[in-house]
């Protein structure tokens, strides 16, 4: 039985999320607190804020820091990620920079932006970058520096250009990585952006949040909380897929 | 490649041979320190006849892998000259290929693209490469796995695949270094066959790394022995072997079986005790 669930993965996730739906619901039933909702109340809220267009709203309005944030350290994260792998100087420069910010505590520093950018677009971008960049960062560049050696020698020996050799190889070897860099540095966005209208000004998703605890309006609170974790494990497995169509292909199920 | 075909001749021992259009390649007094004053090689000195298969053999860790990356150009010599056609070595060039010994094939990529990923660097249009590459794909005994990913293949059937890539790019010197050293034996017996018949319609100068005394005897013309390290060369020596019989007539062959006791206990004195 094992071994036929195995060889359907989807029979084990579902089992799981529903597990995992079943525990909240019993959560909700005894109560564990008044202020929090039976996983059924929550989905009923989660419907309606569909339907009246709730989310809708709210997440064009966090969509826009969210997105300019993570292209700009998607792009500049990966390319110094690169550079660092492929130049010691600048490892030796900028590798201490990001270990010391990804071991910072950020939720803390998010405030803090407002005194440089206000409170506005580009403290909310900020946000995002402070979060996702250095795991964008530090995991492009593990994935450059660890390049396997006999591939490099094996470009070497075939007369490969320093461009082709990077193009051809270099990244390729390294996509497992770099994207799962981005991959974690997307979810991270997602954190750095909420956080950010939690933390500045209370806009978009955070807002919903804010409000409906404020109001005391539980299941539509959790339903905003879990839109945040169905939108990021969309996106984030949308970039999974992205990986494997543009640099594993071997990897790819038949 | 004519002593592979020659009949038997009485084993002789010489000290280099010319090959009276002159070597393909010439490595004179080849000398390499590691950083951290590790001296691999110490005055390394022989010449690589055109045409024919000369492996390099001696004790591990004597620096037979070291002086084939010297002459493919991927790794410098502390001191001395590397010639190929009497041009010095300084970087790699389209007249070697080499075959690594871990195969070194892109995992993203499929048997045809790694057997034409020599000829993809050197921007050969596509249809042309993999023309090349399936030809050569078909030829180490590969058809009908061109389009198999390298985890989908067996150690023997991967290094098919450096083989092809090696072979396409058409280059005059092929560089192996120890190419059936992760086969198991069976494998490794076929690979030495179906070598010796590739090498025999392509006509290529092949320098072979192998820790295998039976190995370098079966499949060569020419064998370098090399000293332990700080190394030297110790003996060039060249075998003769019958080839003409089949592959058990050749290993049962007394030539065959003599040669393999001549060099190892030529080797013996060089092992560490």
């Amino acid at each position: 039985m094992a071994a036929a669930a195995a060889g359907r993965p989807w029979v084990l996730r579902a089992a799981s999320i529903a597990f995992v739906l079943g525990l909240w619901e019993w959560g909700g039933t005894v109560p564990v607190s008044i202020a929090f909702p039976k996983c059924s109340e929550t989905l009923v809220a989660f419907g309606g804020m569909i339907a009246d267009g709730t989310f809708a709203g709210a997440y064009a309005e966090t969509a826009g820091p969210l997105i300019v944030g993570v292209a700009l350290t998607g792009v500049g994260g990966v390319l110094a990620g690169l550079v660092m792998g492929l130049s010691p100087r600048t490892e030796w420069l900028g590798l201490p920079v990001f270990i010391v910010l990804q071991a910072s505590p950020s939720a803390a520093i998010v405030p803090l932006i407002t005194y440089i950018y206000g409170i506005g677009f580009a403290a909310k971008v900020f946000a995002v970058v402070l979060l996702s960049a250095p795991v964008i960062v530090l995991n492009s560049y593990r994935g450059i520096a660890n390049t396997p050696r006999s591939l490099l020698e094996m470009s070497d020996a075939f007369l490969a250009s320093r461009w082709k050799r990077i193009w051809k190889i270099v990244i390729p070897a390294g996509s497992g990585l770099i994207f799962a860099g981005l991959r974690l540095g997307l979810a991270q966005g997602f954190t750095g952006a909420v956080l950010a209208e939690l933390l500045i000004t209370p806009t978009g998703v955070g807002d919903l949040i804010t409000f409906y605890r404020s109001v005391a309006d539980y299941p539509r609170m959790f339903a905003s909380i879990l839109s945040i974790i169905v939108v990021a494990s969309v996106s984030v497995t949308l970039l999974q897929r992205l990986e494997l169509r543009l640099f594993r292909p071997e990897m790819r199920p038949a | 490649m004519t002593n592979r075909t020659s009949p038997t001749s009485e084993p002789t021992m010489s000290d280099g041979v010319r090959d009276p259009g002159g070597p393909a390649v010439r490595v004179v007094d080849l000398a390499k320190v590691f950083a951290g004053g590790v001296r691999a090689l110490d005055g390394v000195t022989f010449d690589i006849p055109r045409g024919e298969l000369t492996s390099i053999i001696g004790p591990s860790g004597c620096g037979k892998t070291t002086t084939l990356k010297i002459i493919a150009g991927l790794v410098d010599a502390t001191s001395g000259l590397v010639e190929v056609d009497g041009t010095p070595v300084t970087e790699p060039g389209p007249d070697r290929a080499f075959v690594f010994q871990d195969f070194a094939l892109m995992p993203w990529a499929t048997v045809l693209r790694n057997a034409a990923f020599g000829l993809e660097l050197r921007g050969v249009p596509r249809k042309e490469r993999e023309e090349t590459a399936r030809e050569y794909v078909v030829k180490v005994g590969l058809a009908g796995f061109e389009d198999a990913y390298p985890h989908q293949l067996s150690g023997g059937m991967r290094q098919r695949v450096g083989l092809a890539r090696a072979l396409a790019v058409d280059a005059e010197i092929l560089l192996m270094d120890e190419p059936f050293a992760s086969v198991d034996e069976q494998i490794r017996r076929k690979f030495q066959e179906d070598l010796l018949r590739l090498l025999s319609e392509e006509n290529k100068t092949v320098i072979f790394v192998t820790h295998s005394i039976e190995e370098a005897v079966y499949v060569s013309d020419q064998i370098v022995i090399m000293t332990r390290a700080p190394s030297q060369v110790s003996k060039v020596v060249r075998p003769g072997v019958d080839r003409s019989g089949g592959s058990d007539h050749i290993r049962r062959s007394p030539a065959y079986l003599d040669w393999v006791e001549r060099i190892w206990a030529e080797l013996q004195g060089y092992l560490e005790t």
